[in-house]
């Protein structure tokens, strides 16, 4: 019996030797582990042997039962490891250089640095304020204190309609509707597209837009402006902007500056862009007209402001480097597919 | 406008200061700088040197060899300039000396060395005058250096014209000069006039403002016996550095005193113009003015007459045949003051600025122009003593402005400054500046000084910017405000126009555009699109550019042209305004829309609405949580599509149109693409409710699909069958289109019905009998299952 055990032994290995694929292996565990397997026909053999026999002959097959299914396992397992391995080897390596699809969309820039300027004011308590683009007299020169006789409303500079109403020149135009929205205290900025009636060039455009924003309150100063100016302007550029103040003449607001930063090209070195002053104009602002707090319905007596305006085309040619102001409205997906980000 | 830091110091001293650094506050507290220019600064070595001998070139008629004497020794000179002669002293470079910047070494001209050079104005740099040698007076100091002599050096800057419109005080150089005292804390000089008083006995001239709604004042001085001709050369530099031409001593004298104290002056030949009338004409006329151009002088133009016959445009341009000439020894002095807005106008209409109009634009102070007669006489008596003045100071002054008087309180200041500013530096600054100023007890009392009280200075707050200015904005501490902050939402406008562009750009790859409010007529015809009828500017850059749009579309079908070679497929949008005629007010009905454009070359036309379909309801869903809705209608505008454009519907209101194009159109903008378009009206959009959120519990248990494949009969939609299944049971919970083909002219549609249960897991008995009674219901009305 011994015998015959050693014996199934040998020929399994034999034949495990031989079986070098998952099916051969299963034929094999069928021929030995199987219902009908020699091992398992050994198994029922030993219901006829003594109890002494059945002890020690039921050990070693036991024994040789646990060594082939070790010995098979072992032999499936490096199987598929082998079959995995010719599976990898055989694999296409993807040419991960190729070029690929997946273009996104665009914003405009003007959207994009629009929308940078509001979050950094809505953080700082600023409403914004949407307003029509096509305006009357009052709303965009009378109610801002602009003069009858004043230059901005000849025909030259604004576009006028056969009815009477024009196209705004300047956001400021909204200034009177919102002081009388909100009253005082207000925060608000309010961007928009706005016109003048000139020949367009590399440099100048009939359309484009600002960012106007005012702020009123009791004890509004000329300190606080700075403050504030210095502030954003540094969010804007993600960088801390210097700033200075000269006095500059606006009807909507006295006094009235011209505010500069130092040069972002060469840091206030002095180079081309700045003219060599280290300095480049970048908005018009100052302490609110008591005239235009009068027209909006708030006592200049009790209250004062400020009131800023930032060229928002401007912003995005300096920061993008646009040298041509004509791009942006020119619907040249060329030159505004680029702007992918916010 | 041009000044000259050597004029200033006619009138306030400067020394040992460090003019850059004064030139730099300038800006920062009166107006902006915008150059700094050294002048003479170029010049070495160049001396009154006496030409002794001058011999002809043996081989050229236009050389000469001089000997020249440039005080230290004699040098020889080759010389071209025409007007050499013995005798002559001219401005003269020693050999190693430098002229305009240039290096002048021993140079063989035509054979002959030359060690030095003689001198033209234009060559020194300051004229233009290039005719020929500087001639120097018999009584120059040989070998003296000519900066020495003349004013050379100097340091000119020019200011930001634009930065002076408020000012009108500043349009002469004895203003800046005011503001430099002011700056520096030093004293300024009174400007030195000659009394008139003395000729009160004399005649007065005939002046008639006739028109006393535009003349203000009107000064006139006659004077007699001018012997001399030429300015003095220090007067002609400051002429020439400050962007002026010498012309004639009168000529010289009325620009010089314009240039020092603003008031524009103008000298009539007294031959030619001896009484005045200020006044408009009723017709329109021709008129010549000096620069010899003929122009059109109309009915609203205020112009200067002498015996009823016009003679100069009044504050813009003499007339040319009252021109003051070379031989004029007797003339009539004007110093006048007009209507500021008149003379703009005028000069706009006549296409003629000048400098007097310049300073005329910016309301002048009308109390300057008996001064400006005295220092005149002034100038005039220190060049040509013999000069007589033979009238009255004749003044006919019929405007004044209202003298300005302001008083304000310590706590104003404070309050407008946000930092602590000493009422003697306050009191300091305003004096400096002319004004008249007290305080006691905190409370200031300001008198404006008539140059700033034209339209300058008027209110209390226009006294805090003098206090600041001079104070330096550098030297404000700064600080926030003490307001308290509340939180702000955005307004649903603001959060639907950035939710929409969000929506196309990231999850259909569309590219925002900018256009103009206007319809481009060109565009739209090369397009085929007829032109609409709209509100029109009156003052358009071109006539093509007139009417405004009444949409989106025709400005993005452009946009959509002009870039066919940017993609095989691409979409493009715009948020913009347009303009929907008249309301009943009389006021443009502005609206605020989103247009949206699609091009394929890929795509069919039909698959590409269907996208544009899916954008738009994906709008609806992603903004507003709202099923928008669509109804075929007709075209509102030619270039739709008559069968295929469509309504966008929401919540009971219309929102706007989508639409593919009239095949000719379509045609017109690429032959091989499909393209379509759309258009929201964004202010409805954003006032749409919110659709709002019920949160459904989802089923634990897997669901059942049924697929049924439909045949449709003519002229069915979709929209016709749904209620075959509306209203079928709580199992079933979705309807949607799987496959949609025509086959043999038949509209076949295959739908997915999709049923679960919170309960249990379906099975298709369970489902059956619902899925039959939707089948028997497509029966009925004609529709039929595919085999």
């Amino acid at each position: 019996m011994k015998e015959t055990i050693d014996g199934l032994r040998e020929s399994f290995e034999q034949e495990l030797s031989k079986a070098v694929s998952s099916e051969a292996v299963e034929k094999l565990r069928v021929a030995y582990l199987g219902k009908k397997g020699s091992v398992t026909e050994l198994l029922k053999g030993l219901k006829n042997a003594s109890a002494d026999q059945k002890k020690e002959l039921g050990q070693h097959i036991n024994q040789l039962k646990k060594q082939v299914e070790e010995k098979l396992l072992h032999q499936i397992e490096a199987i598929q490891a082998a079959e995995e391995q010719r599976a990898i080897d055989g694999a296409e390596q993807y040419d991960v250089t190729l070029p690929a699809g997946g273009d996104p969309g665009s914003y405009h820039p003007i959207t994009i640095v629009q929308r940078q300027l509001e979050e950094i004011f809505t953080s700082m308590g600023f409403t914004v304020e949407d307003y029509p683009e096509i305006v009357t007299d009052y709303e965009c020169f009378e109610a801002v204190n602009v003069p009858k006789d004043h230059p901005a409303r000849d025909m030259q500079d604004t576009y006028y309609l056969e009815n009477g109403q024009l196209l705004k020149t300047q956001t400021s135009a909204a200034q009177n509707a919102i002081l009388r929205k909100y009253g005082a205290p207000c925060r608000s900025i309010f961007p928009g597209r706005c016109f003048r009636n000139e020949a367009t060039d590399a440099s100048h455009e009939n359309t484009f837009f600002q960012m106007e924003g005012i702020m009123v309150d009791k004890d509004i100063s000329i300190s606080n402006l700075i403050y504030f100016m210095k502030t954003m302007l540094s969010e804007v550029f993600e960088r801390d902007v210097k700033v200075r103040l000269r006095p500059g003449f606006f009807p909507f607001v006295e006094p009235g500056f011209e505010l500069d930063i130092n040069c972002l090209i060469c840091g206030g070195e002095g180079c081309s862009t700045c003219h060599h002053s280290g300095w480049v104009e970048l908005c018009p602002c100052g302490m609110i007209h008591p005239n235009v707090l009068k027209m909006g319905g708030v006592d200049p007596e009790k209250y004062t402001g400020f009131a800023f305006g930032l060229g928002l085309t401007r912003l995005v040619m300096m920061k993008y480097g646009v040298k041509d102001i004509r791009d942006l409205n020119s619907g040249n997906l060329k030159a505004l597919s680029q702007f992918r980000h916010e | 406008m041009l000044i000259s830091m050597n004029w200033i110091s006619d009138f306030v001293d400067l020394s040992g200061l460090d003019l850059p650094a004064l030139i730099q506050r300038f800006t920062l507290s009166t107006a902006e700088v915008e150059e700094v220019m050294e002048m003479g600064r170029d010049l070495r070595d160049v001396v009154a040197g006496k030409i002794l001998s001058v011999e002809n070139h043996p081989d050229s008629k236009k050389l000469h060899l001089l000997k020249v004497d440039g005080g230290d020794k004699i040098y020889d000179v080759v010389c071209g300039a025409p007007n050499v002669r013995e005798g002559l002293i001219v401005p003269f470079v020693k050999e190693g000396g430098m002229v305009a910047g240039q290096e002048i070494s021993c140079a063989k001209i035509a054979g002959y060395e030359s060690h030095g050079m003689c001198c033209s104005e234009h060559e020194l740099g300051i004229s233009a005058d290039h005719s020929g040698l500087m001639e120097l007076p018999e009584d120059s100091p040989i070998g003296k250096d000519i900066t020495e002599i003349y004013a050379i050096k100097d340091t000119v800057f020019e200011v930001d014209n634009k930065s002076l419109t408020n000012r009108p005080d500043l349009w002469g150089h004895y203003g800046i000069a005011r503001e430099f005292a002011a700056l520096t804390g030093r004293e300024l000089r009174p400007l030195e006039t000659v009394s008139l008083e003395a000729f009160d006995q004399l005649d007065p001239i005939a002046i008639d403002v006739q028109d006393q709604e535009l003349c203000f004042r009107y000064t006139g001085l006659k004077v007699r016996n001018i012997t001399k001709n030429v300015s003095p050369v220090n007067m002609r530099i400051r002429l020439f550095y400050c962007g002026s031409r010498a012309i004639n001593l009168l000529a010289d004298l009325t620009n010089y005193l314009m240039l020092e104290m603003g008031q524009p002056m103008h000298a009539f030949d007294c031959a030619k113009v001896d009484r005045i009338e200020v006044k408009r004409f009723p017709e329109a006329f021709s008129f010549t003015t000096l620069d010899g151009v003929e122009r059109k002088v109309d009915e609203n133009t205020l112009m200067i007459c002498s015996g009823g016959k016009p003679v100069a445009v009044a504050g813009i341009m003499g007339g040319l045949d009252s021109e003051i000439e070379g031989d004029t020894d007797s003339l009539l002095l004007e110093s006048a003051n007009f209507d500021a807005a008149s003379v703009r106008k005028s000069s706009t209409r006549l296409g003629l600025r000048t400098d007097a109009s310049m300073r005329y634009e910016k309301t002048l102070d009308p109390e300057m122009t008996v001064p400006a007669i005295g220092r005149f006489m002034k100038l005039l008596l220190d060049v040509d003593p013999e000069a007589q003045v033979i009238s009255r100071l004749t003044d006919v002054y019929v405007k004044h402005y209202p003298e300005v008087e302001l008083t304000f309180d310590k706590a104003y200041v404070d309050r407008y400054t946000g930092i602590e500013i000493e009422n003697s530096r306050i009191l300091d600054t305003l004096r400096s500046l002319g004004f008249g100023a007290d305080c006691s007890a905190d409370r200031f009392t300001v008198k404006v000084p008539s140059w700033r009280a034209t339209k300058d200075v008027t209110i209390k707050a226009d006294i805090i910017e003098e206090i600041t200015r001079v104070y330096g904005y550098d030297n404000f501490a700064v600080s926030t405000t003490l307001s308290p902050l509340y939180p702000q939402k955005k307004s649903p406008q603001n959060k639907t126009d950035n939710f929409v562009k969000d929506i196309l750009v990231q999850s259909y790859q569309l590219h925002e555009v900018h256009s103009y409010i206007w319809a481009d007529a060109k565009k739209a015809k090369s397009l085929g699109l007829e032109p609409e009828e709209n509100v029109r500017l009156i003052n358009a850059q071109t006539p093509d550019h007139e009417v405004l749009r009444r949409s989106m579309g025709p400005t993005l079908l452009a946009v959509l042209q002009e870039n066919r070679s940017f993609a095989a497929e691409f979409g493009v949008f715009e948020i913009g305004r347009v303009c929907e005629g008249l309301l009943p007010d009389g006021l443009c009905s502005e609206r605020k829309k989103l247009g949206i454009a699609l091009y394929s070359r890929v795509k069919t036309e039909k698959e590409l609405y269907f996208q544009l379909i899916e954008m738009v309801k994906a709008l609806g869903r992603g903004v507003k949580r709202q099923e928008f809705q669509l109804a075929n209608a007709s075209a509102a505008y030619g270039w739709q599509h008559p069968r295929n454009t469509a309504v966008i519907m929401a919540a009971g209101r219309t929102l706007g149109w989508l639409c593919a194009l009239k095949p000719s159109v379509a045609k017109n903008i690429d032959k091989k693409a499909a393209v379509v378009c759309a258009q929201l009206d964004m202010d409805e959009f954003a006032l749409l409710p919110d659709g709002g959120l019920t949160y459904q519990e989802p089923s634990r248990f897997p669901g059942i699909d049924i697929d049924l494949s439909l045949l449709l009969p003519e002229g069915m939609r979709f929209a016709d069958m749904e209620s075959a299944w509306v209203g079928m049971g709580d199992s079933l919970k979705d309807v949607s289109l799987i496959d949609s083909f025509i086959q043999n002219g038949q509209k076949s549609l295959t739908l997915r019905f999709a049923f679960s249960s919170n309960e249990k897991t379906l099975s298709k008995e369970e489902v059956q009998p619902v899925v039959d009674g939707v089948v028997e219901k497509l029966a009925k009305a004609g529709v039929a299952l595919r085999g």
